[in-house]
């Protein structure tokens, strides 16, 4: 299943490689990554340093009785403070910049790579996981990079400089202590994964719980009709309890973790109890070098404990990284030879003033194509298509329609074989040259968020708002453009949501002709509208159409009757070619699937009326 | 309202009650044995390696007497190691208890919200589907349920927590030294006030953060999901600059977000800097005079630590709980959303009998009539036929027959019995519907056609999808029977998702057929096809057919043609091709079809002369 894949989000390895590639990535930032590795320096310092001013205070300044002069004690602490406070806050800044950056940077260079990558890599990949890629995946790598460093550097330089103090004050003791660190860390180590595995089943049956959510709501009235209120109870209640198991049990581990490691901690403030108070009792040691040992070592779990949790962290993070690092790889598969795009530009940079114009002959020579998974589609095709003709292609699903569409707009390269444009194999020229000679209207229309006109300029960005107008006025959108309540400066919500199908074709096709294209392409909805719409719609085709090489994947029978040819596509071949009275003279298989049609489309077009 | 909300959110609690005093004593447990270590420690400073009267808590001195008074004690300080070793050890099994209790607690209420929102979701009438955002209804099943969890395991027991520490903070230092307390403390409210303030401050961040992160993820699913009209315009570059100008915004608000976090850490590290200083420098000062010991210089400044740092999260902490009774609030609001009522007395029929409409009318709220005194009667076992446009009625008249809908006024009756009075079930049981749009589950074809049954048998799926012409496809599919379908699964196309959907219909044990448009998406020759299948089927179910296709109308007893909410014609296919009106008009079609044939081949064929 395609879903598994989320869930993968944990290796046990710990791959340097990928953290080498990824820091790579946030290359512009390394300044503040030395910035954090001197603060955190400066910061652990100072949290070592604060329990030796109670040392002072108590051997030094308290000794000294009534006589005592605070004044160099409230400076020096007054400095410490306004260094750590400084600290701290440059740090988060640092840090801040770290994450926002890194994060910045992995969207910019997935998003650039998305706009380069060939539609097979579409067919392959759920924009669901596209958008985790580049939403949660840059995210998480970028929080780890930013933040989990930080502990990594402080907790080091928290034990280096900690452990140097205790040396410093009493060796041997301090050598004692150190003997309590190495089982810490191995502890550490072993629950942080464990709690990392654990939580990997609680995100897993979370996000089956929201699919059983989605499913729940989608799907009630089925479930109402269907009485399953009770089986899909009882299923949920599965789900609901292992949730619960798995969220309990997750949460016993960390909760048994810190006890532990507190506890191992405490034997070392044991013996400094033991043998520091003896010294004390005994060897002279002074009443705050002994506060401070026991200071320190209550504190000294907390950086072994951050290390363990940046460590487990990043392997949980290495999956995304992983993930996200495939995506920036990924070569595109259609690309212009070097030769292409130094004459004609690239897909971001081009060359539009070498660029030959686009008249419209279009010839499949021989042409065969398979998609990845290795099923034929088209197997030796041929076909010769002059400037200016109209061809509706006309086919089951599957019959290789959509795929003859696909390879004229060059959004897929033949397997083998070639097509030309205007007579020269297509791959001479870049794909923005034509690209930018295309009209394409799709069955489901796709609009942006924004207003209807940045919609129709869409199609070209330099239109005037007067041809903005004409455009939609050829389509004869305007009269219910100028309805919506600001006219064409309405907002149409995300994705088009504000306005109905038929709306969004208007504008897509108003769209297409402000482009001006050589070639269009006509993926014909089918989807019902009003009937004062449809003819509006009939009457935008018929406009559109005019003077330009068009393939239509036609579903009305008007445009198909319409069309100069058409084509009846069945399993990559071409079975029948002619016009609509040739090819019902002929009494085949467009005989059938038009007599068949028409019946249903008169009959719903009379109830319309009706 | 916001006495209901808090209702249920104390409702939760009260169910876990035991596991929450269990968290809640644990906590105390684990404080107080927090709070002895610096006393210990203090005593032992003070009294066991010095010479002071031991001072303080009868307690400790009580337990230094039983283990041997403090002369043995300082020749035997292995002992205090001891005890501050088990000292740990307990308070980490209460700790431990404390996580676990927690989290039980808050495991139960969210396993219980969850569920109650899906028995209730799935409880809640017809009517409340066909208008309810998806979307939204997910959010609140999901992620509001998730914040009111995470405040009942961390939030609740949190802030308990820190109210004790300070309370019990406050305390010993009161019992230590009335005034160098009064000193420790004076920076309290403010540091609170400054802490409260400070996130309802950022809380209007956090909103704008994720305004854009909504942006950024609305033009990258935009531009996704348009991939072929950016490619078909060549606007790859166009689209690099527009996300990146929302990258852009989006970077710039975190940053300012992190600039007010990283302001407010720095600045509440300051407040209680100079706090521990001037605790500090007044103890040093005290204890120079003589006036306290210096075990109490190390209580105090051991204290002054445990008590600041709860009054810093204190101020985060409740602003997240403000997050979640606004959670709560939304949760409840569907939970508040009446359901279609339980009917005990409900009858179940022993048979099914005649239908009868009688001057039945419904309406939705605040939409105009859809049936308007609609009077029909359908025998047992008849075959019966309607055409109509679009919002004619049709539909609503499949839905009251299922009881998904009431009608405003009327009666319909089934063998004599008001509908209202049928058991709800019983009537959905033995009435197949096959909706125009059907939604199949994310299971396997096998599951998804055996899906009314108790048991799989595959016999039976196997011969129902032959019924329903849908075995070949299915067959045909990479997995055949075990393919998944829905959401998660295969992408089925309309016609095919239809045959499944009646193939699942025909394993119910139904008293009576329903095909709501649901051949719709079938060519005419498949549709012919399992039509004169089901015509086979050994039990003849009373079939109701809503299609547009004569060729499937005529098959029926009787016809009945819709016109905004009314019977406008009725009478078997002959009777009405013989009769004015829409069904006339529409059959005319096919003979004009014929005639536009012929006239194509005559055409052609003179060309071709």
């Amino acid at each position: 299943m395609q879903g598994e894949e989320q869930y993968v989000d944990h290796t046990t390895k710990f791959d340097m490689k990928l953290w080498g590639k990824l820091l790579h990535y946030a290359k512009p930032y390394h300044k503040y990554l030395w910035w954090v590795v001197v603060l955190m320096g400066l910061c652990a310092v100072l949290d070592v340093a604060f329990p030796l001013l109670t040392t002072y205070a108590i051997d030094t300044l308290i000794p000294a009785g009534t006589d005592v002069n605070l004044t160099g004690f409230i400076v020096l602490y007054l400095g410490l403070l306004a260094l750590q406070a400084a600290a701290v806050f440059a740090f988060q800044i640092c840090c801040g910049k770290i994450e926002v950056g890194t994060c910045y940077t992995l969207r910019q260079l997935g998003f650039q790579r998305l706009q380069e990558l060939p539609f097979s890599y579409y067919d392959r990949m759920p924009v669901g996981f596209l958008l985790t890629r580049m939403t949660s995946d840059a995210q998480r790598i970028a929080d780890t990079i930013g933040w989990s460093l930080l502990d990594l550097v402080w907790g080091s330089f928290y034990i280096i400089f900690c452990s140097v103090t205790m040396f410093l004050l009493d060796w041997r003791l301090a050598l004692v202590v150190m003997l309590v660190f190495p089982p810490l860390a191995i502890v550490s180590a072993r629950f942080q994964g464990k709690i990392l595995h654990n939580q990997r089943f609680v995100r897993k049956t979370n996000s089956q719980i929201t699919g059983a959510f989605t499913e729940g709501i989608m799907g009630a009235k089925t479930t109402k009709t269907l009485v399953r209120e009770e089986k899909n109870y009882a299923e949920f209640e599965e789900l609901t309890k292992e949730m619960k198991r798995t969220s309990v049990k997750s949460a016993c581990l960390s909760s048994l973790y810190l006890p532990i490691v507190v506890s191992l901690g405490s034997i070392a403030t044991a013996y400094v109890l033991w043998r520091g108070g003896h010294n004390v009792v005994v060897m002279g040691m002074t009443l705050g070098v002994f506060q401070a040992f026991i200071n320190y070592t209550v504190q000294f779990f907390q950086p072994v404990r951050n290390i363990a949790a940046v460590i487990s962290e990043m392997q949980g993070s290495q999956a995304a990284g992983e993930r996200l690092v495939s995506l920036v790889e990924t070569e595109p598969e259609i690309i212009d030879t070097p030769e292409v795009e130094a004459e004609f530009g690239d897909n971001f940079h081009p060359k539009r003033e070498n660029w030959p114009k686009l008249v419209g002959d279009i010839d499949f020579k021989n042409v065969s194509f398979q998609y990845k998974d290795g099923e034929k589609v088209l197997d030796d095709f041929s076909l010769s298509v002059k400037a200016g003709q109209t061809i509706a292609l006309v086919g089951e699903t599957g019959s290789g329609k959509s795929t003859i569409v696909n390879l004229i707009c060059r959004f897929y390269e033949p397997t083998s074989g070639e097509i030309l444009i205007d007579g020269v194999n297509y791959k001479k020229r870049s794909q923005l040259w034509l690209q930018s000679n295309l009209g394409y209207v799709l069955q489901q229309p796709h609009l942006f968020s924004g207003t209807v006109r940045e919609n129709i300029r869409y199609g070209r960005l330099e239109a005037t708002d007067e041809e903005v107008e004409k455009a939609a006025d050829m389509v004869n959108a305007t009269p219910f453009i100028k309805k919506l309540d600001k006219g064409f400066d309405t907002d149409v919500g995300e994705g088009g949501g504000r306005l109905s199908t038929g709306e969004k074709q208007l504008i897509s096709f108003a769209r297409a002709i402000l482009a001006n294209p050589a070639i269009f392409v006509l993926d014909e909805a089918t989807s019902s509208v009003d009937t004062e719409t449809e003819q509006i719609i009939q009457h935008a085709i018929q406009t559109v159409l005019t003077g330009r090489t068009s393939f239509i994947i036609a579903h009305r029978l008007s445009t198909i009757r319409n069309a100069d040819r058409i084509l009846v596509i069945s399993h990559g071949k071409v079975m029948e070619d002619g016009t609509h009275h040739q090819l019902i003279a002929k009494q085949g298989m467009y005989y059938n699937l038009y007599t068949n049609q028409f019946q249903d489309e008169k009959g719903a077009e009379i109830l319309k009326n009706a | 309202m916001k006495s209901r909300r808090l209702k249920l959110l104390f409702g939760l609690v009260r169910k876990n009650a035991w596991y929450y005093a269990g968290t809640f004593l644990c906590i105390v447990i684990t404080v107080f044995i927090s709070y002895l270590l610096p006393l210990m420690l203090a005593e032992i400073i003070d009294s066991i390696l010095g010479d002071a009267p031991s001072g303080m808590s009868p307690i400790l001195s009580g337990m230094v007497d039983m283990i041997g008074g403090k002369d043995y004690l300082r020749n035997n300080l292995w002992i205090t190691g001891l005890v501050l070793i088990l000292l740990n050890v307990i308070s980490g099994v209460f700790s431990y208890f404390k996580g676990r209790w927690a989290a039980q607690a808050s495991e139960s209420a969210s396993k219980e919200l969850r569920e109650k929102l899906y028995s209730h979701i799935q409880k809640l009438p017809f009517l409340y589907h066909v208008k309810a955002q998806t979307g939204d209804l997910i959010q609140r099943s999901t992620s509001d349920v998730d914040t009111v969890r995470r405040f009942m395991v961390g939030q609740l027991p949190e802030i308990f927590n820190c109210v004790l520490n300070i309370v019990l903070a406050m305390a010993l230092l009161f019992t230590r030294n009335v005034t160098l307390t009064w000193y420790s403390i004076i920076i309290v409210p403010l540091l609170f006030t400054f802490a409260t303030w400070y996130f309802k401050l950022v809380i209007k961040n956090f909103k704008a953060v994720d305004e854009s992160e909504g942006r950024l993820s609305g033009i990258l699913q935009e531009n996704l999901a348009g991939v072929r009209v950016v490619r078909a315009f060549g606007r790859q570059q166009y689209e690099v600059e527009k996300f990146d100008e929302c990258s852009k915004d989006f970077r710039s608000k975190v940053m300012k977000l992190i600039k007010y976090m990283a302001i407010y850490w720095s600045t509440g590290d300051v407040m209680t800097m100079l706090q521990s200083m001037v605790t500090l420098l007044i103890c040093v000062y005290y204890a120079a005079q003589g006036w306290i010991s210096i075990g109490t210089v190390v209580v105090f400044t051991s204290y002054i630590g445990m008590l600041l740092w709860p009054v810093r999260q204190l101020g985060r902490t409740l602003s997240d709980a403000g997050k979640s009774l606004v959670s709560i609030e939304r949760i409840d609001e569907v939970l508040r959303t009446p359901t279609e009522p339980d009917e005990p007395n409900a009858i179940i029929p022993d048979e099914f009998g005649d239908i009868v409409f009688e001057n039945v009318s419904f309406k939705y709220d605040g939409s105009p009539t859809v049936l308007r005194d609609f009077s029909f009667t359908i025998r047992k076992g008849e075959t019966i036929a309607l055409l109509g446009a679009t919002g004619s009625g049709k539909s609503t008249i499949v839905h009251l027959l299922q009881r998904l809908f009431a009608p405003t006024s009327g009666k319909i009756t089934i063998g004599g019995i008001p509908i209202e009075n049928i058991d709800r079930e019983w009537l959905r049981k033995h009435i197949g519907l096959v909706l125009q749009e059907p939604f199949l589950y994310s299971k396997t074809i096998k599951e998804n056609v055996g899906i009314v049954l108790d048991s799989i048998n595959d016999e039976q799926i196997e011969r129902a999808a032959e019924i329903a012409a849908a075995h070949q496809f299915i067959l045909e599919s990479n997995k055949g029977y075990d393919t998944i379908v829905g959401e998660k699964g295969v992408t089925l196309s309309g016609g095919q998702k239809q045959r499944i959907a009646i193939a699942r219909t025909l394993l119910k044990d139904n008293e009576m057929l329903v095909f709501d448009d649901s051949l719709s998406a079938v060519d005419t020759e498949t549709d012919m096809q399992i039509r004169r299948e089901l015509k086979n089927m050994p039990k003849h179910a009373t079939t109701l057919i809503i299609s547009h296709r004569i060729t499937t109308l005529s098959q029926a007893d009787r016809i009945f043609v819709l016109d905004k909410g009314r019977i406008v014609q009725s009478g078997t296919h002959d009777e009405l091709i013989n009769t004015d009106g829409l069904y006339k008009r529409i059959n005319a079609i096919q003979s004009a079809l014929a005639e536009e044939l012929d006239e194509s081949r005559r055409k052609v064929e003179k060309e071709a002369n």
